[in-house]
Protein backbone atom coordinates (compact mmCIF):
# COMPACT_ATOMS: atom_id res chain seq x y z
CA UNK A 1 0.00 0.00 0.00
CA UNK A 2 2.72 2.58 1.28
CA UNK A 3 4.90 1.34 -2.20
CA UNK A 4 1.75 1.99 -3.79
CA UNK A 5 1.09 5.24 -2.88
CA UNK A 6 5.12 6.46 -2.96
CA UNK A 7 4.62 4.80 -6.76
CA UNK A 8 1.98 7.28 -7.39
CA UNK A 9 3.25 9.84 -5.66
CA UNK A 10 6.90 9.88 -7.97
CA UNK A 11 4.72 9.12 -11.28
CA UNK A 12 2.64 11.50 -10.71
CA UNK A 13 5.68 14.14 -9.96
CA UNK A 14 8.03 12.82 -12.70
CA UNK A 15 4.89 13.37 -15.40
CA UNK A 16 3.81 16.83 -13.79
CA UNK A 17 7.76 18.03 -14.57
CA UNK A 18 8.31 16.41 -17.32
CA UNK A 19 5.71 17.67 -19.59
CA UNK A 20 5.77 21.04 -17.21
CA UNK A 21 4.77 23.80 -20.47
CA UNK A 22 1.05 21.60 -20.57
CA UNK A 23 1.37 21.48 -16.54
CA UNK A 24 1.78 25.05 -16.17
CA UNK A 25 -1.14 25.79 -18.88
CA UNK A 26 -3.56 23.68 -16.99
CA UNK A 27 -2.64 25.07 -13.71
CA UNK A 28 -3.49 29.16 -15.28
CA UNK A 29 -6.62 27.83 -16.65
CA UNK A 30 -7.88 25.94 -13.12
CA UNK A 31 -6.11 29.71 -11.41
CA UNK A 32 -8.53 31.52 -13.76
CA UNK A 33 -11.69 29.72 -12.59
CA UNK A 34 -10.44 30.02 -9.31
CA UNK A 35 -10.37 33.81 -9.72
CA UNK A 36 -13.97 34.07 -11.24
CA UNK A 37 -14.94 31.98 -7.91
CA UNK A 38 -12.91 34.16 -5.48
CA UNK A 39 -15.01 37.65 -7.47
CA UNK A 40 -18.47 35.90 -6.83
CA UNK A 41 -17.60 35.08 -3.45
CA UNK A 42 -16.71 38.34 -2.66
CA UNK A 43 -19.20 39.71 -5.09
CA UNK A 44 -21.62 38.07 -2.63
CA UNK A 45 -19.89 39.62 0.88
CA UNK A 46 -19.48 42.77 -0.46
CA UNK A 47 -23.22 43.32 -1.68
CA UNK A 48 -24.53 41.35 1.83
CA UNK A 49 -22.54 44.14 3.43
CA UNK A 50 -24.02 46.94 1.19
CA UNK A 51 -27.58 45.60 1.47
CA UNK A 52 -26.94 45.62 5.74
CA UNK A 53 -26.04 48.87 5.66
CA UNK A 54 -28.78 50.12 3.69
CA UNK A 55 -31.02 47.42 5.70
CA UNK A 56 -29.81 49.85 9.05
CA UNK A 57 -30.31 53.20 7.37
CA UNK A 58 -34.10 52.33 6.74
CA UNK A 59 -36.55 53.19 9.88
CA UNK A 60 -39.72 54.26 10.55
CA UNK A 61 -40.57 56.98 12.79
CA UNK A 62 -43.95 57.77 14.11
CA UNK A 63 -44.41 61.34 15.42
CA UNK A 64 -47.05 61.99 18.02
CA UNK A 65 -49.80 64.83 17.96
CA UNK A 66 -48.03 68.12 19.37
CA UNK A 67 -50.42 67.69 22.68
CA UNK A 68 -49.78 64.11 23.20
CA UNK A 69 -48.03 63.39 26.79
CA UNK A 70 -44.54 61.81 27.63
CA UNK A 71 -46.44 59.51 29.25
CA UNK A 72 -48.87 58.52 26.12
CA UNK A 73 -45.60 58.31 24.31
CA UNK A 74 -43.82 55.83 26.70
CA UNK A 75 -46.82 53.78 26.60
CA UNK A 76 -47.03 53.52 22.83
CA UNK A 77 -43.31 52.79 23.20
CA UNK A 78 -43.96 49.93 25.72
CA UNK A 79 -46.49 48.67 23.21
CA UNK A 80 -44.25 48.81 20.17
CA UNK A 81 -41.11 47.23 21.70
CA UNK A 82 -43.50 44.03 22.42
CA UNK A 83 -43.63 43.59 19.15
CA UNK A 84 -41.99 40.38 17.87
CA UNK A 85 -40.45 42.11 14.76
CA UNK A 86 -39.50 45.25 16.57
CA UNK A 87 -35.27 45.21 17.25
CA UNK A 88 -35.44 48.46 18.97
CA UNK A 89 -37.65 51.82 19.84
CA UNK A 90 -35.95 55.10 20.65
CA UNK A 91 -37.95 57.82 21.92
CA UNK A 92 -37.32 61.75 21.23
CA UNK A 93 -39.09 64.28 22.78
CA UNK A 94 -40.16 67.62 21.23
CA UNK A 95 -37.21 69.30 22.71
CA UNK A 96 -34.28 67.13 22.28
CA UNK A 97 -35.63 67.23 18.46
CA UNK A 98 -35.10 71.11 18.33
CA UNK A 99 -31.79 70.79 20.07
CA UNK A 100 -31.10 68.01 17.24
CA UNK A 101 -32.36 70.62 14.51
CA UNK A 102 -30.41 73.52 16.01
CA UNK A 103 -26.95 71.74 16.49
CA UNK A 104 -27.37 70.42 12.78
CA UNK A 105 -28.10 73.74 11.43
CA UNK A 106 -26.36 76.06 14.13
CA UNK A 107 -23.65 77.10 11.09
CA UNK A 108 -26.86 77.66 8.44
CA UNK A 109 -28.52 81.41 9.05
CA UNK A 110 -31.60 80.77 6.69
CA UNK A 111 -32.61 77.76 8.85
CA UNK A 112 -32.03 79.41 12.14
CA UNK A 113 -33.92 82.46 10.81
CA UNK A 114 -36.65 80.17 9.24
CA UNK A 115 -36.94 78.71 12.66
CA UNK A 116 -36.95 82.03 14.73
CA UNK A 117 -39.95 82.89 12.07
CA UNK A 118 -41.77 80.29 13.09
CA UNK A 119 -41.40 81.37 17.07
CA UNK A 120 -42.57 78.25 18.94
CA UNK A 121 -40.97 74.77 18.79
CA UNK A 122 -42.49 73.58 15.67
CA UNK A 123 -41.05 69.90 16.66
CA UNK A 124 -43.20 66.86 17.69
CA UNK A 125 -42.35 64.24 20.06
CA UNK A 126 -41.16 61.00 17.69
CA UNK A 127 -40.77 57.14 18.13
CA UNK A 128 -37.72 56.08 15.94
CA UNK A 129 -38.49 52.19 15.20
CA UNK A 130 -35.96 49.70 13.57
CA UNK A 131 -37.09 45.84 12.91
CA UNK A 132 -35.06 43.15 12.43
CA UNK A 133 -35.75 42.98 8.51
CA UNK A 134 -36.39 45.62 6.16
CA UNK A 135 -39.64 43.24 4.94
CA UNK A 136 -41.20 44.09 8.91
CA UNK A 137 -41.66 47.50 8.28
CA UNK A 138 -44.79 47.32 6.60
CA UNK A 139 -46.19 44.95 9.26
CA UNK A 140 -44.95 47.21 12.36
CA UNK A 141 -46.80 50.09 10.21
CA UNK A 142 -50.15 48.29 10.00
CA UNK A 143 -50.24 47.00 13.29
CA UNK A 144 -49.37 50.77 14.93
CA UNK A 145 -52.20 51.79 12.56
CA UNK A 146 -55.02 49.35 14.41
CA UNK A 147 -53.48 50.72 17.86
CA UNK A 148 -55.62 52.13 20.37
CA UNK A 149 -53.04 55.28 20.35
CA UNK A 150 -53.42 55.58 17.35
CA UNK A 151 -55.35 59.14 17.58
CA UNK A 152 -53.12 60.35 19.59
CA UNK A 153 -50.54 59.92 16.22
CA UNK A 154 -49.79 62.71 13.71
CA UNK A 155 -47.79 60.99 10.82
CA UNK A 156 -45.94 57.47 10.61
CA UNK A 157 -42.78 58.51 7.97
CA UNK A 158 -43.09 55.14 6.64
CA UNK A 159 -45.86 55.68 3.80
CA UNK A 160 -43.67 58.80 2.45
CA UNK A 161 -40.26 56.98 1.53
CA UNK A 162 -42.40 53.38 0.91
CA UNK A 163 -41.88 54.17 -2.70
CA UNK A 164 -37.79 54.72 -2.20
CA UNK A 165 -37.52 51.76 0.79
CA UNK A 166 -39.23 49.35 -2.17
CA UNK A 167 -37.05 50.72 -4.85
CA UNK A 168 -33.72 50.55 -3.44
CA UNK A 169 -34.45 46.84 -2.27
CA UNK A 170 -36.07 45.72 -5.97
CA UNK A 171 -32.84 47.14 -7.34
CA UNK A 172 -30.10 45.35 -4.79
CA UNK A 173 -32.86 41.84 -5.34
CA UNK A 174 -32.21 42.55 -9.35
CA UNK A 175 -28.34 43.24 -8.45
CA UNK A 176 -28.11 39.84 -6.47
CA UNK A 177 -30.28 37.08 -8.54
CA UNK A 178 -28.17 38.58 -11.60
CA UNK A 179 -25.41 38.29 -10.00
CA UNK A 180 -25.73 34.82 -9.21
CA UNK A 181 -27.03 33.99 -12.42
CA UNK A 182 -24.09 35.03 -14.66
CA UNK A 183 -22.08 33.82 -11.96
CA UNK A 184 -23.48 30.28 -12.14
CA UNK A 185 -23.01 30.70 -16.51
CA UNK A 186 -19.55 31.62 -16.18
CA UNK A 187 -18.27 29.32 -13.51
CA UNK A 188 -20.48 26.83 -15.47
CA UNK A 189 -18.32 27.70 -18.61
CA UNK A 190 -14.80 28.06 -16.80
CA UNK A 191 -15.39 24.37 -15.70
CA UNK A 192 -16.39 23.16 -18.77
CA UNK A 193 -12.66 24.68 -20.23
CA UNK A 194 -10.77 22.72 -17.51
CA UNK A 195 -12.96 19.62 -17.95
CA UNK A 196 -11.83 20.12 -21.81
CA UNK A 197 -8.03 21.58 -21.30
CA UNK A 198 -6.99 18.60 -18.92
CA UNK A 199 -8.88 16.03 -20.97
CA UNK A 200 -6.83 16.85 -23.44
CA UNK A 201 -3.80 16.64 -21.53
CA UNK A 202 -4.77 13.20 -20.83
CA UNK A 203 -5.87 12.24 -24.44
CA UNK A 204 -2.25 12.91 -25.25
CA UNK A 205 -1.31 9.86 -22.87
CA UNK A 206 -4.02 7.28 -24.22
CA UNK A 207 -1.64 4.99 -26.02
CA UNK A 208 0.27 5.27 -23.17
CA UNK A 209 -2.97 4.00 -20.64
CA UNK A 210 -3.67 1.29 -23.09
CA UNK A 211 -0.14 0.07 -23.19
CA UNK A 212 -0.14 0.13 -19.39
CA UNK A 213 -3.16 -1.73 -18.88
CA UNK A 214 -1.67 -4.77 -21.67
CA UNK A 215 1.24 -4.70 -19.35
CA UNK A 216 -0.92 -5.25 -16.30
CA UNK A 217 -1.21 -2.48 -14.62
CA UNK A 218 -4.38 -2.23 -12.52
CA UNK A 219 -7.22 0.92 -13.28
CA UNK A 220 -5.80 2.72 -9.97
CA UNK A 221 -1.91 1.98 -10.70
CA UNK A 222 -2.97 3.66 -13.83
CA UNK A 223 -5.01 7.04 -12.37
CA UNK A 224 -2.76 7.07 -9.49
CA UNK A 225 -0.47 9.38 -10.64
CA UNK A 226 -2.99 11.42 -12.99
CA UNK A 227 -5.47 12.08 -9.87
CA UNK A 228 -2.47 13.28 -8.46
CA UNK A 229 -0.71 15.64 -10.63
CA UNK A 230 -4.32 16.83 -10.84
CA UNK A 231 -3.63 17.26 -7.30
CA UNK A 232 -0.28 19.27 -7.59
CA UNK A 233 -2.56 21.26 -10.15
CA UNK A 234 -5.12 22.39 -8.04
CA UNK A 235 -2.54 23.26 -5.21
CA UNK A 236 -0.83 25.25 -7.18
CA UNK A 237 -3.20 27.43 -8.48
CA UNK A 238 -5.13 27.55 -5.06
CA UNK A 239 -1.29 28.74 -3.73
CA UNK A 240 -0.88 31.75 -6.63
CA UNK A 241 -4.62 32.66 -6.26
CA UNK A 242 -4.79 33.11 -2.70
CA UNK A 243 -1.39 34.84 -3.27
CA UNK A 244 -2.75 36.94 -5.99
CA UNK A 245 -6.22 37.92 -4.35
CA UNK A 246 -3.93 38.81 -0.64
CA UNK A 247 -2.07 41.38 -3.12
CA UNK A 248 -5.23 42.53 -4.35
CA UNK A 249 -6.76 43.04 -0.85
CA UNK A 250 -3.49 45.13 -0.06
CA UNK A 251 -3.79 46.71 -2.96
CA UNK A 252 -7.01 48.02 -3.38
CA UNK A 253 -7.78 48.10 0.56
CA UNK A 254 -9.31 51.09 0.27
CA UNK A 255 -10.97 50.94 -2.86
CA UNK A 256 -14.54 49.39 -2.04
CA UNK A 257 -15.33 52.59 0.19
CA UNK A 258 -16.72 53.93 -2.98
CA UNK A 259 -19.77 51.18 -2.78
CA UNK A 260 -19.53 51.82 0.92
CA UNK A 261 -18.15 54.27 3.16
CA UNK A 262 -15.45 52.29 5.83
CA UNK A 263 -15.73 49.34 3.50
CA UNK A 264 -12.21 47.29 3.85
CA UNK A 265 -11.09 44.78 1.72
CA UNK A 266 -8.12 43.74 3.78
CA UNK A 267 -10.42 43.29 6.39
CA UNK A 268 -13.04 41.71 4.53
CA UNK A 269 -10.11 39.56 3.31
CA UNK A 270 -8.95 38.58 7.02
CA UNK A 271 -12.81 38.10 8.09
CA UNK A 272 -13.48 35.20 5.66
CA UNK A 273 -9.86 34.13 4.96
CA UNK A 274 -10.64 30.20 6.08
CA UNK A 275 -13.79 30.70 4.15
CA UNK A 276 -11.82 31.40 1.08
CA UNK A 277 -8.97 29.22 1.40
CA UNK A 278 -11.79 26.23 1.93
CA UNK A 279 -13.39 27.32 -1.71
CA UNK A 280 -9.93 28.05 -3.41
CA UNK A 281 -9.04 24.56 -2.23
CA UNK A 282 -12.04 23.19 -3.25
CA UNK A 283 -12.27 24.86 -6.85
CA UNK A 284 -9.17 24.05 -7.46
CA UNK A 285 -8.26 20.86 -6.09
CA UNK A 286 -11.65 19.56 -6.86
CA UNK A 287 -11.63 20.88 -10.49
CA UNK A 288 -8.11 19.07 -10.94
CA UNK A 289 -9.34 15.53 -9.33
CA UNK A 290 -12.78 15.29 -10.86
CA UNK A 291 -11.60 16.38 -14.21
CA UNK A 292 -8.68 13.85 -14.16
CA UNK A 293 -11.02 10.94 -13.42
CA UNK A 294 -13.57 12.05 -15.60
CA UNK A 295 -10.67 12.22 -18.22
CA UNK A 296 -8.59 9.03 -17.72
CA UNK A 297 -12.30 7.23 -17.33
CA UNK A 298 -12.41 6.48 -21.23
CA UNK A 299 -9.27 5.16 -21.77
CA UNK A 300 -9.08 2.39 -19.49
CA UNK A 301 -11.54 0.25 -21.43
CA UNK A 302 -8.69 -1.97 -22.87
CA UNK B 1 -16.00 -8.77 -42.00
CA UNK B 2 -14.13 -11.76 -40.28
CA UNK B 3 -10.57 -11.61 -38.96
CA UNK B 4 -10.10 -15.29 -37.86
CA UNK B 5 -12.63 -18.15 -38.08
CA UNK B 6 -12.88 -21.96 -36.91
CA UNK B 7 -8.96 -21.44 -35.62
CA UNK B 8 -8.05 -24.06 -33.05
CA UNK B 9 -4.93 -24.75 -31.82
CA UNK B 10 -3.22 -25.74 -28.30
CA UNK B 11 -0.03 -24.76 -27.05
CA UNK B 12 1.69 -26.64 -24.45
CA UNK B 13 4.49 -24.74 -22.08
CA UNK B 14 7.50 -24.28 -22.88
CA UNK B 15 7.13 -23.75 -26.62
CA UNK B 16 8.42 -22.36 -29.51
CA UNK B 17 5.84 -21.94 -31.79
CA UNK B 18 5.75 -18.70 -34.84
CA UNK B 19 2.27 -17.92 -36.19
CA UNK B 20 2.58 -17.18 -40.02
CA UNK B 21 1.03 -15.59 -43.24
CA UNK B 22 0.66 -12.74 -45.25
CA UNK B 23 -0.34 -9.35 -43.71
CA UNK B 24 -4.25 -9.35 -43.01
CA UNK B 25 -4.00 -13.49 -42.21
CA UNK B 26 -5.15 -12.40 -38.48
CA UNK B 27 -1.91 -12.92 -36.97
CA UNK B 28 -2.35 -9.66 -34.65
CA UNK B 29 -5.94 -10.41 -33.90
CA UNK B 30 -5.28 -13.77 -32.71
CA UNK B 31 -2.35 -12.34 -30.33
CA UNK B 32 -4.78 -9.01 -29.39
CA UNK B 33 -7.55 -12.37 -28.41
CA UNK B 34 -4.70 -14.43 -26.42
CA UNK B 35 -4.42 -10.98 -24.42
CA UNK B 36 -8.50 -9.87 -24.41
CA UNK B 37 -7.77 -7.06 -26.36
CA UNK B 38 -10.07 -8.08 -28.43
CA UNK B 39 -13.06 -10.70 -28.16
CA UNK B 40 -14.07 -13.48 -30.03
CA UNK B 41 -17.55 -12.94 -31.61
CA UNK B 42 -17.65 -16.91 -31.48
CA UNK B 43 -15.09 -19.77 -29.77
CA UNK B 44 -13.05 -19.20 -26.23
CA UNK B 45 -9.70 -18.99 -25.79
CA UNK B 46 -8.00 -20.70 -22.23
CA UNK B 47 -4.70 -19.37 -20.41
CA UNK B 48 -4.11 -22.00 -17.51
CA UNK B 49 -7.58 -23.33 -18.09
CA UNK B 50 -9.02 -20.58 -17.35
CA UNK B 51 -11.51 -18.63 -20.00
CA UNK B 52 -10.04 -15.35 -20.59
CA UNK B 53 -12.59 -13.66 -22.32
CA UNK B 54 -14.91 -14.15 -18.65
CA UNK B 55 -12.29 -12.41 -17.05
CA UNK B 56 -14.05 -9.19 -15.96
CA UNK B 57 -12.30 -5.95 -17.69
CA UNK B 58 -11.19 -4.56 -13.97
CA UNK B 59 -9.08 -8.11 -13.55
CA UNK B 60 -7.86 -8.21 -16.64
CA UNK B 61 -4.42 -7.10 -14.96
CA UNK B 62 -3.68 -10.54 -13.69
CA UNK B 63 -4.14 -12.41 -16.67
CA UNK B 64 -2.06 -9.99 -18.18
CA UNK B 65 0.98 -10.08 -16.06
CA UNK B 66 1.34 -13.43 -16.62
CA UNK B 67 2.20 -12.62 -19.88
CA UNK B 68 4.81 -10.14 -21.86
CA UNK B 69 4.36 -8.61 -24.79
CA UNK B 70 6.65 -7.06 -27.45
CA UNK B 71 4.50 -5.29 -29.83
CA UNK B 72 5.64 -4.38 -33.34
CA UNK B 73 5.49 -0.74 -32.58
CA UNK B 74 7.49 -1.08 -29.30
CA UNK B 75 4.83 1.03 -27.13
CA UNK B 76 7.63 1.92 -25.26
CA UNK B 77 6.70 5.00 -22.60
CA UNK B 78 7.73 7.88 -24.22
CA UNK B 79 7.80 9.77 -21.07
CA UNK B 80 9.94 6.95 -19.12
CA UNK B 81 13.22 6.39 -19.82
CA UNK B 82 14.74 2.70 -20.91
CA UNK B 83 14.84 1.67 -17.30
CA UNK B 84 11.79 3.28 -16.25
CA UNK B 85 10.14 1.69 -19.26
CA UNK B 86 11.36 -1.90 -17.57
CA UNK B 87 10.94 -1.05 -14.36
CA UNK B 88 7.71 -0.27 -14.52
CA UNK B 89 6.50 -3.62 -15.17
CA UNK B 90 7.62 -4.74 -11.89
CA UNK B 91 6.87 -1.66 -9.58
CA UNK B 92 2.69 -2.61 -11.39
CA UNK B 93 3.57 -6.18 -9.90
CA UNK B 94 4.49 -4.30 -6.03
CA UNK B 95 8.24 -5.62 -6.08
CA UNK B 96 10.75 -3.71 -3.88
CA UNK B 97 12.63 -1.07 -5.48
CA UNK B 98 16.12 -3.41 -4.10
CA UNK B 99 14.67 -5.91 -6.78
CA UNK B 100 13.77 -3.89 -9.36
CA UNK B 101 17.11 -2.39 -9.92
CA UNK B 102 19.22 -5.59 -9.24
CA UNK B 103 16.51 -7.23 -12.09
CA UNK B 104 16.15 -4.21 -14.62
CA UNK B 105 19.90 -3.81 -14.52
CA UNK B 106 20.26 -7.49 -15.26
CA UNK B 107 17.82 -7.90 -17.94
CA UNK B 108 19.01 -4.37 -19.50
CA UNK B 109 22.66 -5.89 -19.93
CA UNK B 110 21.36 -9.30 -21.31
CA UNK B 111 19.55 -7.28 -24.30
CA UNK B 112 22.92 -5.07 -24.16
CA UNK B 113 21.10 -1.55 -23.26
CA UNK B 114 23.32 -1.12 -20.29
CA UNK B 115 24.31 1.71 -21.25
CA UNK B 116 21.01 3.42 -22.85
CA UNK B 117 19.41 2.73 -19.12
CA UNK B 118 18.69 6.84 -19.14
CA UNK B 119 17.92 7.50 -22.42
CA UNK B 120 14.51 8.07 -23.57
CA UNK B 121 12.65 5.69 -26.16
CA UNK B 122 13.52 8.57 -28.91
CA UNK B 123 16.94 8.49 -28.54
CA UNK B 124 17.05 4.70 -29.27
CA UNK B 125 17.07 3.09 -32.44
CA UNK B 126 14.79 0.69 -33.66
CA UNK B 127 16.73 -2.75 -32.61
CA UNK B 128 17.46 -0.64 -29.62
CA UNK B 129 13.64 -0.30 -28.71
CA UNK B 130 12.92 -3.45 -30.29
CA UNK B 131 15.49 -4.70 -27.25
CA UNK B 132 13.80 -2.21 -24.76
CA UNK B 133 10.49 -3.60 -25.38
CA UNK B 134 11.55 -7.21 -24.87
CA UNK B 135 13.33 -6.56 -21.73
CA UNK B 136 9.74 -4.84 -20.54
CA UNK B 137 8.07 -8.02 -21.64
CA UNK B 138 10.26 -10.27 -19.77
CA UNK B 139 11.38 -8.30 -16.62
CA UNK B 140 9.01 -10.18 -14.87
CA UNK B 141 9.59 -13.64 -16.14
CA UNK B 142 6.33 -14.31 -17.38
CA UNK B 143 5.07 -18.31 -18.57
CA UNK B 144 4.32 -16.64 -22.01
CA UNK B 145 5.64 -13.87 -24.19
CA UNK B 146 3.84 -13.01 -27.01
CA UNK B 147 5.91 -11.18 -30.22
CA UNK B 148 3.85 -9.38 -32.77
CA UNK B 149 6.17 -8.60 -35.82
CA UNK B 150 9.08 -7.75 -33.08
CA UNK B 151 11.30 -7.75 -36.24
CA UNK B 152 9.13 -6.31 -38.64
CA UNK B 153 10.85 -2.95 -38.59
CA UNK B 154 14.35 -4.24 -38.12
CA UNK B 155 17.49 -4.54 -40.68
CA UNK B 156 18.76 -8.15 -40.91
CA UNK B 157 21.19 -8.00 -38.10
CA UNK B 158 18.87 -6.37 -35.46
CA UNK B 159 16.35 -8.89 -36.77
CA UNK B 160 18.67 -11.96 -35.68
CA UNK B 161 19.97 -10.02 -32.61
CA UNK B 162 16.00 -10.11 -31.31
CA UNK B 163 15.74 -13.84 -32.85
CA UNK B 164 18.32 -15.17 -30.81
CA UNK B 165 17.44 -13.12 -27.62
CA UNK B 166 13.98 -15.01 -28.06
CA UNK B 167 15.25 -18.17 -28.83
CA UNK B 168 17.30 -17.92 -25.66
CA UNK B 169 14.13 -16.67 -23.42
CA UNK B 170 12.65 -20.16 -24.89
CA UNK B 171 15.01 -22.21 -23.28
CA UNK B 172 15.16 -20.46 -20.09
CA UNK B 173 11.37 -22.33 -19.91
CA UNK B 174 9.31 -19.45 -21.36
CA UNK B 175 6.47 -19.99 -23.54
CA UNK B 176 7.03 -17.81 -26.97
CA UNK B 177 4.26 -17.20 -29.60
CA UNK B 178 5.99 -15.21 -32.88
CA UNK B 179 3.90 -13.70 -35.19
CA UNK B 180 5.87 -12.79 -37.93
CA UNK B 181 5.56 -12.97 -42.26
CA UNK B 182 9.43 -12.71 -42.32
CA UNK B 183 10.12 -16.06 -44.11
CA UNK B 184 13.92 -16.00 -43.36
CA UNK B 185 13.38 -16.05 -40.04
CA UNK B 186 10.81 -19.27 -39.74
CA UNK B 187 13.00 -21.29 -41.73
CA UNK B 188 15.98 -20.42 -39.78
CA UNK B 189 14.10 -21.50 -36.42
CA UNK B 190 13.08 -25.58 -37.49
CA UNK B 191 10.29 -24.89 -34.34
CA UNK B 192 6.35 -25.54 -34.43
CA UNK B 193 4.92 -22.99 -37.43
CA UNK B 194 1.35 -22.49 -37.36
CA UNK B 195 0.10 -21.25 -40.78
CA UNK B 196 -2.88 -18.62 -41.32
CA UNK B 197 -4.69 -18.05 -44.64
CA UNK B 198 -7.31 -15.69 -44.49
CA UNK B 199 -8.28 -16.58 -41.10
CA UNK B 200 -8.27 -19.66 -41.08
CA UNK B 201 -5.23 -22.16 -39.80
CA UNK B 202 -4.02 -24.49 -43.21
CA UNK B 203 -1.24 -25.81 -41.36
CA UNK B 204 0.32 -26.96 -38.13
CA UNK B 205 3.62 -28.51 -38.20
CA UNK B 206 6.04 -29.16 -35.15
CA UNK B 207 9.35 -28.68 -37.41
CA UNK B 208 7.32 -25.90 -40.03
CA UNK B 209 8.69 -23.65 -43.02
CA UNK B 210 7.44 -20.96 -44.52
CA UNK B 211 5.00 -21.94 -47.12
CA UNK B 212 2.56 -19.66 -48.74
Amino acid sequence: MITSLKRTVKWGWISFIRNLGLSVATIFIVLLVIFLTTFFFFFDKISKAVIADIQNKVDVTVYFKTDASKDDVMAARNDISQMSEVKDVVYLSKEEALENFIQKHKDDPMMMESLREVGDNPFLPSLNIVTWQASQYETVTKLIGQASYQNQIEKVDYFQRKPVIDKVFAVVGSINNGGFIVGLVLIGIAILVVLNTIRIAIANSNEEIATMRLVGASNWFIRGPFLFQGIVVGMIATALAFLVTFGIALGFNNSLSVFLPGLSFYNLFLQNIWALIFYQILTGVGLGVLSSMIAIRRYLKV
Amino acid sequence: MVAIENVSFKINKPEFVSVVGRSGAGKTTLLRMILAEESPSRGRIFFDNQDVHRIKKSQLYQLRRKIGTVFQDYKLFPDKTTFENVAYVMEVMGAGDKDIKANVSEILSIVGLENRADNFPKELSGGERQRAAIARALIHRPSVILADEPTGNLDPYNTFEIIRLLIKIYEMGTTVILATHDKEVINALGKRVITLEDGKVVRDEERGRFIL
